[in-house]
This record gives C-alpha cells, structure tokens and sequence, in this order.
C-alpha cells in the first residue's frame, strides 16, 4: 500500500504530472520539520504576527444557561485574518518559501483559507492566485474583496457547481499546468499524501494549546472537544494530541444543511461512502456509479462532499465520533451566541456551537466541555440576516 | 502479444478518444464503428465522471453532457456490447478511480472482461496507487495503461518497467485539451522509456493537427487525440459521426 496511509483511508491519487511535485513536498516537509532555523521563523510568527497562543475562554453565561459541563471556547476566532485557517498557511507558505517557490495558489470555500493565503503571500512577498467557486465569490463578496486587497488574484470557478469542491478541483488543474515555480497550500486536511499530514502537524497547535490551558486552568484535560468538520482541519487540529486518551470524547460535527434525510447536506459520515477523490481515499457523498453529489450547506466552508482521510480513519475506528448539525440550529448558535458570550462565531463554527448545546445539558457540572471557535462570524452576517428574511447591504 | 499492441503493428497508431454519451450513447456507439471505419487502430472511451480533475474544458464539458443525458456506467456496457457485435477494434475505459472503485474494481473488472474490453486507463491512479486496480484488471487479462508525464523524470523508467499494453506519455503540462505548440521534449521521455522497456508509446494531450500528429509520431508508436474530437461532438451533435470520421481518417493518413 502507497504513503500517507490511515487505516485504509489516504494516499495518493494524483495525476503523474503531480506526483513529483508531492514527492518533492514531502522532502522538504521532512527536512524543515525538525530544522530548528524554520521552527524559530514559523514559532515567531505564528506569536507576533497571527496572535498565538489564542485564548481559551471559559463562557461562564453559556455553561449557567445550559446547566451541565462547565463550557470552554477556544479562540481561533481571534487569530489574525480571523480564524484557524492563517496557522497552516504560514506554515505552508514559509514552507514553500524555502523551496524556492514564489508563487503560491489555493482553493478557497468561504473565502477564510483565500485570505489566510493572500495574506501569508503578502507579508512573505508572493505571488498569489486564489480558486473560488463562482457561487461562493457572490456568497462571500466582502471575502472576495479582501484578497484582492492584500494583492491576490481572484479566479472564480464556474464549472460544477461552482462551489468549495470545483475550487479544489482547478486548483489542481492550475498545479498541473505550473508547478515549477508554484505550491499549492492545500487548505484542509484532505488531499494526497502528504498535505492531510502537513495540515495537521500545522493545525495541532490548537489542541496542544487547549491542553496546556486547561492543565494550567483546572489541573485536568477535557471530557469533550467538539469542532466543525467540513475536509476538517480545524477539527483535527483541536483533536490531534487528545487522540491519545481514550477519555477525552472527540467530536466533529458536520453540516447536514436542509438534514440528513433531504439531498440538500453536505454531512460526508452521515451520507457518504467510500470513495476516491481529490487525491485521497476516505468517504465521498456520491451517488450509486461514484458520481461525486452537489452537496450543500448554508455554510461555504463545510459544503464539501468528503472528509480528510484521518477523519476517515478516527471515525473507523470509533475514535472519534461525528454528529450532523443542520442550518437551522446553526443558525440559531449563532444567534445564541452572540447574545449569550457576545461573540458572533463563523456559521461553521457555530455547528460546534449547536451540538454543544445539546451535549453539556447531559454532562456534570464537573465535566469540560470545549468547543474550537474556529472563525469569527463577521463574514457572514448579510447571509444570516437574508436566512432570516432581512436584505442587508453588505 | 495483447490485443492493444496489435494495434500498434498498423505503421503509428492513431488513437482516438471519445465521451461516452455525448451526444447520445446510440451516436457514440456509431462513431466508434466509424472511427474503426475510418482507421482509427484503437479507441478510448470516456466513462464520464462528475469531477474530471486531469481534463480541460472541452471535456470537462463534455462529460457534464453526458451525466445530464443520464449515461451511467451500466448503460456504457450495454453499448460496449452491441459495439463487440460488430466490431473487433481493440478498446479501452478512460475515467476516474472513483466510478471503477464504486462499482467494486473486481466487479467492474469481470464485466470489461465479458464484454470484451481491452485495458484501462486511469489518470488519478499513479505508479504508487496502481496495485490496487492493475492487479483485478491483469486477473481479468486486462491491461493497467500507465502514464508518464513531462515531470516524471527520474520516474519514467520505473514506471515504463511495468507498464502493460501501451504507455501513454503525456506531451505538456496541464490538463487535456488543444494546445497551439507543445514545447516538451517528448522525444526524450520516450526515448528514456523505450531504455527499459519494449513496450509501445502513444502520445496524447494538446494534440489536434495533423502537423502535430506527424511531428508526435516521428518520435512515438502513437499519437492520442481526444479534445479535438469531442468538441467536434460538442459542435455537430448528433450528426457528429461523420466530422468526426473524416477527422480521423486526415489523422491516420498522417501518421501513417
């Protein structure tokens, strides 16, 4: 069996065109990984420019209101660009820097990932092309707006279904066209080999930090991490060092979007199969030939059809486990949220959001339950606003 | 010898591929007997898939017809049966890992079997990956077609090593369709293959002149040509049969 493997899930099904260019990748991964000089760069980085540690905020109203665990957020929310997105992406770009690429591309759903990119582009002096489904560039106009700002090119995608999904896909088509001078900083745990590692390694300073916190906080680790899943990089981040202890209950929760019963979701481990797709074997919503569904979401960032193969494999092995949450109760999360914590959460996040309030009634007031506040909601306030029957002029 | 390298004992092959169901699986079915007709010495047929990553925007398009017709993969074999009535033309499945792993590789692989299918080709399965599909396929006396790309390199006699049927190397970086130079220099990637191995090299992507086809098959046992045919598909509809068989015919003619 191929690199890059969990369980069954993973490796690499990628065009030959590409193969060299992740091989390539993952040398260089391996090289500076453990290189102290690229550490300190990224370490120093990801404190004075993206704000790290974030904070972990115990929300003391929510957790009277819901009357169980006692309710932690972590604050990926108030990272620089605004959610976790910007700690893979400094992370890949000064990677990509050291390879002596100066050109980088992504894929971008709600436009979070686009700007992290943009951003870490501008600040590292690259140049940056952004894929953003057609549908999405609309749902996320101010997004759009913002990467064209920090000085990226937007390339709306048309084909498909205009979404996260055939963002991804021509962004591949762009790689295979110019890869020389090109990386593409792949922005969720998905992908070939070795991009669902990288992302994670990146990505796991979440839980690392949530542990450290919590140690320092209440002497102890979680009884349960809830995070969004769409290709779930925020997720396995929040939960790479809790795999360890069977005792800490991982939980993703993925978008159901109208529910799980209705062909408008996008809730891969609720609906999906086993499939391959994007690189990677690991669950796909699809139909009965393997033709890849439209899915959706009210969410942009989790209206994709699969889920990183690590997911794959947590969710396999009963792990971790992932629940769906559909538009409406994220919706009324976010509401609740922002009136409860007066923090307006992602509409992604705000799935976590939703679960949470139906777990932490359920568990003791000696329990901790902590939720990834992945993104902060300020991008989608027109969407909501029009889900609740009101035009705003964004 | 397999019945794909039969095809390359006809001077240079020309290889034409075609979307299966655009615009009709009926007229897919006749414009593979035409091409037959018309010279072609093996067909490609385009499974269409919903997310073609390695294809440009005529096929990319081309399969979004296809699936909106309502082709599925079930369908296709019926068509590969009435086409084995009436023709012996060596033929092989281009698509995507997903439609043969979704229908259980081994599955699939029996059915391309019993309807006469000769190999299979699969441009998101790598070297590292191919195990997986060669080996049901290979059970089944189907060929695994491998590619080699312009960056493959360092990897190109490994993979032309274990290659089986044809190797297909692919002339540019990119995706598929039509290209007004093809800078790489694919006399070389197939002079690295044919290094370690006997096996023919047809060459595709970017290709759609007959100056092209002549220039690809000094250097080649084979040339591929599947946009420029499918946008005649696109353009003429279901009176695309005979467009697309004269095509084919200045195509041979030219490499011959």
């Amino acid at each position: 069996m191929s690199k890059g493997r969990f369980g069954i899930h993973g490796g690499q099904y990628m065009p030959e065109t590409l193969m060299n260019a992740v091989i390539e990748l993952e040398e260089a991964y391996n090289r500076y990984k453990e290189n102290p000089d690229f550490q300190k760069e990224l370490n120093q980085l990801l404190q004075d420019y993206a704000g790290r540690p974030s904070r972990l905020y115990y929300a003391g109203r929510m957790t009277e209101d819901l009357g169980g665990a006692k309710i932690y957020l972590k604050r990926e929310d108030l990272n620089h660009t605004g959610a976790h997105k910007i700690n893979n992406v400094l992370g890949q770009v000064l990677l990509a820097k050291r390879m002596g690429k100066t050109r980088v591309i992504a894929e971008t759903g709600a436009g979070q990932h686009g700007v992290a990119t943009a951003t870490a582009a501008a600040l590292m002096g690259m140049e940056c092309e952004v894929f953003m489904g057609e549908e999405d560039t609309k749902r996320q106009a101010l997004n759009v707006y913002r990467m064209r700002l920090l000085g990226a090119k937007v390339r709306p995608v048309s084909t498909g279904t205009g979404t996260l999904k055939d963002a991804v896909s021509e962004t591949m088509r762009e790689w295979t066209s110019r890869i020389e001078d090109t990386h593409y900083v792949l922005g969720s745990c998905m992908g070939p080999h070795p991009f669902p590692t990288i992302v994670r390694d990146f990505q796991s300073v979440i839980s690392r930090e949530i542990r450290d916190q919590l140690m320092e906080k209440e002497g102890k680790l979680p009884d349960a991490v809830l995070a969004c899943v769409g290709g779930g990089s925020n997720a396995i981040g929040a939960f790479y060092h809790f795999i360890p202890y069977p005792q800490v209950q991982l939980i993703g929760c993925e978008a159901a979007g109208r529910g799980v019963d209705t062909p408008d979701t996008a809730a891969t481990i609720a609906t999906g199969r086993l499939g391959i797709f994007h690189g990677m074997k690991s669950y796909f919503c699809q139909d009965e030939y393997g033709q890849i569904a439209p899915v959706y979401s009210i969410s942009a960032g989790l209206d994709y059809p699969g889920i990183g193969p690590e997911h794959a494999h947590l969710h396999d092995i009963g792990r971790a486990q992932y629940v769906a949450v559909t538009d409406d109760e994220a919706v009324e999360a976010f509401e609740y949220l922002a009136r409860m914590e007066g923090i307006i959460p992602a509409i992604e996040s705000a799935h976590a959001v939703a679960y949470a309030r139906k777990l932490a009634p359920t568990m003791g007031r000696d329990q901790i339950l902590v939720i990834n506040l992945s993104g902060r909601g300020d991008k989608d306030c027109a969407a909501i606003a029009r889900y609740r029957g009101e035009d705003l002029y964004e | 010898m397999s019945k794909i390298q039969q095809a390359f004992q006809n001077g240079k092959a020309f290889i034409p591929f075609v979307t299966c169901g655009d615009p009709s699986l009926e007229v897919t079915e006749e414009l593979v007997l035409a091409m037959a007709e018309a010279g072609a010495d093996l067909v490609e047929l385009g499974i269409p898939f919903s997310d073609p990553t390695a294809e440009g925007p005529v096929i990319q398009e081309a399969n979004g017809r296809a699936l909106a017709g309502g082709v599925t993969t079930d369908k296709i074999f019926r068509m590969v049966e009435r086409i084995r009535r009436r023709s012996s033309i060596p033929l092989v499945f281009m698509t995507y890992a997903n439609v043969i792993f979704s229908y259980g590789t081994e599955r699939f692989a029996a059915a391309a079997a019993e309807l006469g299918m000769d190999g299979l080709i699969l441009p998101d399965v790598p070297y590292e990956e191919k195990e997986e599909f060669e080996v049901p396929f290979r059970n089944q006396g189907l060929d695994f077609i491998s590619m080699i790309a312009p960056t493959s390199h360092q990897r190109i006699q490994q993979i032309a090593r274990e290659a089986h049927g044809f190797l297909y190397c692919v002339s540019s970086l990119g995706v598929t369709g039509m290209r007004s130079r093809i800078t790489t220099d694919v006399g070389e990637m197939v002079q690295l293959a044919k290094e370690a191995s006997s096996i023919p090299c047809a060459v595709g992507f970017g290709i759609s002149t007959p100056d092209q086809a002549r220039q690809m098959a000094r250097k080649a046992d084979g040339v591929i040509v599947g946009s420029a045919i499918v946008r005649l598909c696109g353009q003429h509809g279901p009176d695309c049969v005979k467009p697309v068989a004269d095509y084919v015919r200045q195509m041979k003619e030219a490499i011959r």
